[in-house]
């Protein structure tokens, strides 16, 4: 969107420049240094919190008593991880093998079904597609949460209580990415090129293969990162349906670290550490694809 | 066999007659397959999603009902049966679930009005022509991606009693130490800066998005009626991302009444889902998993449920109803 506004900018006639420094949209108005220095204090705020984990989670616990604190990393996050590994009936190695192939699974399910049903929201003419597409919409603003009562019921009569199907099944198709894929693939592909490959007699899955599935590419990355993090990060129904079990997900083995040490902050946060660094290094390379998407996302709410 | 596509509506061309023989058999075959495929492949395509959210989003939702019209203890399955209205009778009278309510409504106020105002005015200082741009985007969006349950753990030690950050900053300025789980409007202030925290950048996103979007020869016609910069900002900016700020505090709403994991492991006890010593953070999503899974009374957990489905949906319905009017009153 910038890049078209660069453009036009230098579309601009020459005797109009001068008039254009005086009706200057926000987004042409160069920041002041006010700006600048406001906006690194946010970022100081938001990545504060991250950073006081690693100095508690690399601490020994007599350090943090110290008056003034400690404001610096400490070398004691070797001896906070041994513990947090071999703590009794956490299973933490475990958990984040557990979740890693939860959130891979989930990621690859969600990133096939959903780019499928938002092609044919998109762009194929069915009998009922606009109230189907309402349907999905409306899903999207039902807290699920409030059916966990009767989803750990169906779940238990299943045989998947404390097992990881109870996480990665609920999972598999998400309204989130059926809408975000149908947004895209509306404007992203054009009506000719589906018709073209119709003409040439090619059915509806090849068409997919062939015609979406290059074009989507940048959506694909975009989806399959927001949904990782997301089920990486899912807390309260891996919490319920996994607490207490041998199978927990990352998340569930911090609650359970914290549980039999809440005095002792150096160990539960260098476990939460651990739970944390994966997505850092995810979003330290895809970092700005997420910022584009969510983006993207929202202008077409 | 061609299909063409017309308005929205789909024509399946025949194709002429061929001469009879094996050729035809074929091609008869293939057109029927082709026929099928253009008719019901959409609905195959769609239909992993309304099968799974039928069996793990509706369903559940709906035999939530059920279960809250029944007697379901967790360690006693055979004291099973139908509780009628007793379930709901209990949940009128029942102090902490009115405890939970106002502790939800509460945080919900306190957390969201800086969020939303911060976040926009955030967006109005991205909304520039910046150096840099990708990174202090990217770094808006870090408390996004950081796992909750971390955050709320790291969060409990920089509002910690003796050590905390928190407390030593205000005793730095010359103000008392505050014992924030102990207090209600203590904790309500620890929670909100949690969710803010987590959210601000998300929010501030999806305005700048909005801001982006609108178009320049606005703001042009602005600038011949001398509007300044703050002026323009409140009184045009602003002004023009309504549905977007409709749509943020509706997600907002949604998401503030399921509240669960910052009361959760906040406490000093993380596994208690009290929130607090005296339920002075429980909030109704917490309550509901102490029920069911601490009380082992799904029963009654269920009853909970339905009763605060209830409240979302007709918040939602508000809340999109008041944004609007006083959207367009101005």
């Amino acid at each position: 969107m910038s890049k078209l506004a660069e453009k036009t900018h230098v579309d601009t006639p020459p005797q109009t420049h001068r008039r254009r420094r005086l009706f200057r949209a926000p987004n042409d108005t160069p920041a002041g240094a006010l700006t600048y220095v406001a906006l690194i204090i946010t970022i100081a705020l938001a990545v504060f919190p991250l950073y006081w984990m690693l100095v508690i989670g690399s601490s020994s616990d007599r350090e943090l008593a110290q008056i003034p604190p400690n404001i610096v990393p400490g070398n004691q996050l070797g001896t906070n991880f041994d513990y947090v590994f071999n703590t009794d009936g956490v299973y933490f190695i475990r958990s984040m093998l557990n979740s890693l192939v939860v959130s891979s699974i989930v990621m690859v399910s969600v990133v096939f079904f959903c780019s499928l049903a938002g092609f044919a929201f998109a762009k194929l003419r069915f009998r009922g597609r606009n109230a189907l597409m309402v349907v999905v919409i409306l899903t999207l603003t039902v807290p699920n949460q409030l059916g966990a009562v009767a989803l750990y019921i169906l779940v238990t009569k299943l045989g998947w209580q404390g097992e990881l199907p109870s996480v990665i099944v609920p999972g598999l198709v998400t309204a989130f990415g059926v809408f975000y894929m149908r947004q895209f693939i509306v404007d992203a592909v054009p009506d000719e090129l589906i018709e073209a490959a119709r003409i040439d007699g090619a059915s509806t899955l090849r068409t997919y293969g062939s015609v979406i599935l290059p074009t989507i590419r940048p959506a694909v990355g975009v989806l399959a990162l927001l949904s990782f993090t997301a089920t990486w990060n899912d807390f309260q129904w891996p919490l319920i349906v996994l607490g207490g079990s041998e199978h927990p997900t990352v998340q569930v083995a911090l609650s359970a670290l914290a549980a039999g040490q809440f005095t002792v902050y150096s160990r539960v946060l260098a476990g939460a550490l651990l739970a944390t660094l994966p997505l850092l290094v995810v979003f330290f390379l895809a970092g700005k694809q997420i910022v584009g998407g969510i983006m993207e996302g929202a202008v077409k709410q | 066999m061609t299909t063409t596509t017309t308005g929205g509506a789909s024509v399946v061309h025949e194709t002429p007659p061929r001469p009879p023989g094996r050729r035809r058999d074929e091609h008869g075959w293939r057109n029927r397959l082709s026929r099928w495929d253009f008719k019901y492949m959409p609905y195959v395509l769609v239909s992993p999603f309304f099968l799974l959210f039928t069996v793990f989003g509706l369903f559940p939702l709906i035999y939530n009902g059920v279960v809250s019209l029944r007697h379901w203890r967790l360690d006693n399955p055979a004291a099973d049966g139908w509780a009628g209205l007793e379930n709901y009778k209990r949940l009128f009278s029942d102090t902490a679930f009115w405890n939970a309510l106002i502790n939800t409504f509460g945080i919900f106020v306190v957390a969201t009005i800086p969020q939303l105002l911060i976040a926009l005015l955030l967006a109005g200082l991205l909304n520039r022509k910046l150096r840099a741009m990708t990174f202090f985007r990217m770094g808006v969006l870090v408390p996004y991606i950081t796992p909750i349950a971390a955050s709320t753990l790291i969060f409990g030690t920089l509002f910690a009693n003796n050590y905390g950050i928190a407390n030593q900053l205000l005793t730095a300025i010359g103000l008392d130490p505050v014992n924030w789980r102990a207090e209600r409007w203590s904790s309500w202030v620890a929670i909100s800066i949690m969710v803010d925290w987590r959210w601000i950048g998300y929010m501030t996103l999806i305005y700048l998005a909005a801001m982006q979007a609108i178009s320049r020869d606005i703001y042009e016609a602005a600038a011949i009626d001398g509007a300044g910069p703050q002026r323009q900002f409140w009184s045009l900016t602003v002004p023009l991302i309504r549905p977007t700020l409709i749509f943020t505090s509706v997600i907002a709403t949604i998401g503030m009444m399921q509240l669960f994991t910052e009361p959760l492991l906040f406490d000093s006890n993380t596994t208690s889902a009290s929130g607090g010593s005296a339920h002075q953070f429980q909030t109704v999503a917490l309550l509901i998993y102490q029920t069911g899974w601490k009380n082992l009374n799904l029963g009654y957990a269920a009853s909970m449920s339905w009763l605060m489905f209830v409240i979302i949906v007709a918040l939602a319905g508000l809340n999109a109803f008041l944004t609007s009017r006083l959207g367009r009153g101005k």
